[in-house]
């Protein structure tokens, strides 16, 4: 065996150990529960009960982390039972009211009715008082002429109000996930607490090791110039088991990360002392992801210098998604954090940045003095004058395929999969509505949000708007950009999210569509309709149909790339930007005096 | 034009779709493309792709499936055996009798082969066809050492198959230097030298003398003209092409190596056309070859017999040369003649970078200084650029001074023009040129 192989297998070998390490890991720790640990969440009267509730588990050792969140779980749910039944509104207390509203031939509703049917006078009636009220008030003055219609008036109140109560007084699901996560975390014990550098090293270092060291034996004394041997024939790379394999551990890996971070906790244990030293703070599971995808950036973006080696443009532009991931996203948030300022990446973009209008955000920006003004600012600049101004001049790569996060792990630990999006044109009608509609989604979206934010309404139109920002957040912030986004490089291409959901990426394409200075120019004659380019476009565009017919390649959707024009074996395709006149052009082949572009059309 | 022709092609590759699709976009007359290789259109120039692993199958078809229903373009998977133009019918092998009005023929080339003891053994072969990379995905699985034969474009692309399949490869090459019948000798000497960094083993005048069978009749060695035996499981002949027209023998179709045709390509047979490959130019254009085997060619023949048979009687006028092919990791592009050899009145400005890798020649001619053509190893010029310089026949200094317009390498490359403007002052110390400066990064963004 040569050198290089044993490189390789080298590299694949360290990968696959601390790969299965790491999951090993997930096992390592025991949790005890003791009062101390959940004093920390110490908040409100429901606290009370939720430690009454949880005493149970104090001190009693639990060796895996699902059975310890399996009695959490019920803690959460008897506490809120407990407060359900507090604050329940009985059929008792409707009655009572109805009988109080009765005139001689009608029943006439008033919200006064209410408090007379507490007789006694606690913290608990009151409240039962108020969201009584609160519910009834369009009922005021209003006359019935029977009981039923009274009755099904006030039982709508009652059943909104009971359904609230959790919400009001109790855990809601967002609290409980959160303390389910910090409550789990904090109860860890073992070897992971003591040494989670090393395990830190062991598993996440030595994955990146790993990858590093196959990538340098695989291309790294190659000589300059395309390497896609073998793609096709690849497992991992060509929907084979691995590849699907994969597929389902990544999407696995987003699931657990976004939607049940409780189950992970050791894994963000690892993190904990480089977090302290960033932030001075414990880290999140927003923290691990942050360190993961940084380092997932990284280490494939070292692989692409390797790969791309000689080709300067590939150089150039992935050093530009390192340097916007490490310093943009992932270190300057986190010094702000430590400076006790909102922790903002000053390249994320609305729509992307979907959340950047939300009321909470802009209180918090507003409150932020100058610095949160000025992120305010910034943003909206960067959404009226950046997009356009740079799109006009650039073309959407300035954003897509050289700043953007998402942009910035496609292209490099999405570049083994990026022949795996879909060329048809099928697929591309698809596209078009697709991302086109999420942009419309968003806008909506941001409108309400931003509409409730002056005005205090709660709903538009009959929809509430947190309902709208819920669904949006849920399905188009999770799943897609996240989940599906890169769960999928393996099974659909490394731009899934970025051809079908995001909604920057649908802004920035009309721009580019309309009014920009950017094409890929296609040269003369010389295609031979290979389809390299086609093949290895990642947004899914079909390059050689551009191309064999000499006409330039204007897509909303292109990225930028420059990927099709490397592949290419005959020099046909070059990006760039250059006078808007002749930006169009039709077919237009070289090399027939009787060539006919009416009749190529 | 009122009353309805049938149309048929033979042949579905670059030259009969052309054809089929120019044709479709002038006239509403039933088309019929007839071919025993592959269900569709495939790009023939990709099957090294598909060997190597950057590509399936269906990438390298430039049309979706639905596109040949949609244009109302009927495909017939079938092998013409005979064709009588009395009756204006091709038998097919399956014993089907079609008829035609018009019938155009596109088929191709086969390789050649010159009557080598064992070239008909298992394990050796040509790479022509989908059916030939089939045979070569099996004559190469699991083998310790290939041979290959011939130092043309398809000898260099079948080693670089092999390589990409870590199979050592023995290059054997008839002449002193890989290509010099078309490549100048410092661009030949550099793909010479880049074939053997890539741990070719390069025979240069070698020829080979017969092939060894085993037992199985599978090839088992080549002997070289040294007399040498060279143990392979497999050799790839790459010794040129011919015409694909054995079954036109017993028809009344004039042919010659290939099928005569005139300018419009016409046979002598009145509807009866041939395009690509296999026509072979009664009178041949000047300064170009009488049968031109070229992917560029044959489309050209589709555009322009199109127009003919859509009732635009229209010449084969092809603008100036070009051509380009990739050795290994070195892009080449050619416009405009450079021959091998510099003519009687030829001279050339060439520079070459100093890692050997890329080079520029710019050939002139001595007496009136007008650029005759471009030969890169290594870096891109703009066809639309060349070609108007070759047509308007602008003169070398013209060439030298805007180079910058004909650059076509990806941004950030480097850029080599303002040397290769240095050598051409040096070459042409009573001439000197200054190159019109391209404009920088940040300028061309605001002009």
């Amino acid at each position: 065996m040569n050198p290089g192989k044993i490189m390789k297998y080298t590299g694949i070998f360290l990968f696959i150990i601390a790969f299965i390490l790491s999951f090993g890991l997930l096992t390592m720790s025991d949790y005890i529960l003791t009062e101390e640990i959940i004093n920390r969440e110490r908040e409100g009267k429901k606290y009370e009960i939720f430690s009454s509730e949880a005493r149970g588990m104090f001190g009693r050792k639990y060796e895996w982390n699902f059975t310890f969140i399996n009695d959490l779980d019920d803690v959460f749910k008897r506490t809120n039972q407990h407060i359900r039944d507090q604050f329940w509104i009985s059929d008792e207390t409707i009655q009572k009211i109805i009988d109080l509203a009765r005139k001689e031939d009608e029943f006439v509703f008033d919200t006064s009715l209410i408090e007379k049917v507490f007789t006694e006078r606690n913290k608990t009636n009151e409240a039962k008082i108020r969201y009584l009220n609160d519910h009834t008030g369009w009922m005021d003055g209003r006359g019935y002429p029977d009981r039923k219609n009274l009755h099904d008036d006030l039982v709508k109140a009652q059943t909104t109000v009971n359904n609230n109560i959790v919400y009001q007084e109790g855990y809601g699901d967002y609290e409980i996930k959160q303390l389910k996560f910090s409550l789990t975390k904090h109860a860890s014990q073992g070897i992971l607490l003591e040494n989670s550098w090393i395990w830190f090293l062991l598993t996440i270092g030595m994955m990146c090791l790993g990858g590093m060291i196959y990538a340098l034996a695989a291309y790294g004394w190659r000589k300059p110039g395309i390497k896609n041997d073998g793609i096709f024939f690849s497992s991992l790379k060509a929907l084979g088991w691995m590849g699907i394999g994969l597929g389902i551990i990544l999407t696995g890996f987003y699931v657990f990360i976004y939607f049940y971070p409780e189950y992970v906790t050791n894994w963000v244990i690892l993190v904990d002392p480089l977090s302290r030293l960033l932030n001075g703070g414990e880290a999140s599971h927003w923290f691990l992801y942050g360190v993961l995808y940084t380092l997932a950036i990284l280490v494939m973006g070292v692989r692409m210098f390797l790969k791309y080696k000689g080709n300067n443009i590939q150089v150039i532009r992935t050093l530009s998604v390192m340097f916007f991931q490490l310093g943009f996203a992932f270190l300057i948030p986190e010094i702000l954090y430590s400076l006790n300022k909102p922790g903002y990446d000053f390249k994320n973009i609305w729509p992307l940045d979907y959340d950047f209008f939300y009321g909470y955000n802009l209180d918090d920006l507003m409150s932020g003095g100058t610095f949160g003004w000025f992120i305010l600012f910034w943003g909206i600049m960067l959404v009226i004058i950046a997009v356009p101004f740079l799109t006009f001049f650039l073309g959407k790569r300035w954003y897509c395929s050289w700043v953007c996060g998402c942009g910035g792990l496609a292209e490099t630990m999405g570049d083994p999969f990026r022949h795996l999006s879909d060329k048809s044109l099928k697929a591309w009608k698809i596209e078009r509505w697709m991302v086109h509609g999420i942009l419309v989604f968003v806008v909506i979206n941001t409108g309400a949000v931003l509409y409730t934010f002056f005005t205090g309404q709660g709903s538009l139109l009959g929809v509430g708007t947190d309902q709208i920002r819920t669904v949006y957040g849920f399905l188009i912030g999770s799943i897609f950009a996240g989940v599906i986004g890169v769960g999928f490089y393996p099974l659909m291409g490394n731009r899934v999210w970025c051809r079908f959901g995001c909604p920057l990426a649908a802004y920035l394409g009309i721009v580019q569509r309309f009014k920009s200075r950017f094409r890929i120019t296609t040269n003369g004659g010389q295609c031979i309709s290979c389809g390299n380019c086609s093949t290895y476009c990642e947004m899914g565009i079909d390059v050689r149909w551009y191309a064999q017919r000499g006409q330039n390649v204007i897509r909303a959707s292109c990225v930028g790339c420059g990927i099709c024009a490397a592949v290419c074996p005959r020099g046909v395709l070059k990006l760039e930007n250059n006078k808007e006149k002749g930006r169009f052009n039709g077919p237009a082949l070289v090399g027939n005096k009787n060539y006919d572009p009416v009749t190529s059309a | 034009m009122g009353n309805i022709k049938n149309i048929v092609i033979i042949g579905n590759g670059i030259s009969g779709i052309t054809a089929a699709r120019h044709i479709r976009k002038r006239s509403d007359d039933p088309i019929t493309i007839i071919s025993a290789e592959t269900d569709h259109f495939f790009s023939r120039t990709a099957l090294m792709y598909i060997y190597m692993g950057h590509m399936k199958y269906e990438s390298t078809k430039p049309y979706e499936d639905w596109f040949w229903g949609k244009n109302n373009l009927q495909l017939l998977k079938g092998f013409v055996k005979k064709v009588d133009t009395d009756k204006k019918e091709l038998q097919l092998h399956s014993g089907k009798i079609l008829g035609y009005d018009i019938l155009i023929i596109a088929t191709g080339s086969k390789p050649n082969k010159f009557g080598w003891p064992g070239e008909d053994l298992k394990g050796v072969q040509g790479l022509y066809s989908y059916q030939d990379l089939e045979n070569m995905q099996i004559f190469t699985r699991g083998i310790r050492r290939a041979v290959v034969v011939g130092g043309g474009l398809i000898g260099i692309e079948m080693v670089e198959m092999l390589l990409s399949r870590e199979i050592p490869v023995t290059f054997l090459v008839r002449e002193a230097s890989f290509w010099d019948m078309v490549l100048p000798s410092g661009e030949s000497a550099m793909v010479n030298r880049h074939i053997r960094e890539h741990e070719v083993d390069l025979r240069l005048e070698t020829e080979l003398e017969k092939i060894l069978p085993d037992d199985k009749g599978r090839a088992r060695a080549v002997i070289s003209s040294g007399g040498e035996e060279i143990p392979c499981q497999f050799v790839g002949l790459a010794v040129g092409v011919h015409p694909n027209i054995g079954f036109l023998k017993e028809s009344k179709v004039d042919t010659d190596r290939g099928i005569l045709v005139n300018p419009y390509f016409e046979t002598n047979i009145p509807d009866v056309y041939a395009i690509g490959d296999c026509v072979q130019y009664s009178e041949p254009l000047p300064g170009r070859k009488p049968i031109e085997q070229v992917w560029y060619t044959g489309r050209i023949h589709g555009e322009t017999v199109a127009l003919t048979i859509t009732g635009k009687r229209t010449p084969y006028q092809p603008g100036p040369w070009f051509n380009s092919a990739k050795f290994f990791d070195i892009e080449y592009q050619v416009y405009g003649n450079v021959s091998n050899v510099a003519g009687k009145n030829e001279t050339s400005v060439y520079w070459e970078d100093q890692a050997g890798k890329r080079s520029i020649r710019l050939v002139y001619a001595m007496d009136t200084r007008t650029l005759l053509g471009v030969n890169l190893m290594g870096v891109r010029f703009r066809h639309q650029v060349c070609d108007n310089w070759i047509r308007d026949k602008i003169s070398i200094d013209e060439a030298v001074r805007n180079l910058n317009k004909a650059f076509f390498d990806a941004e950030f490359s480097d850029n080599p023009l303002p040397m290769v403007t240095d050598q051409y002052n040096r070459q042409n110390p009573d001439h000197p040129v200054h190159m019109k400066k391209s404009k920088s990064f940040i300028s061309n963004i605001f002009s």
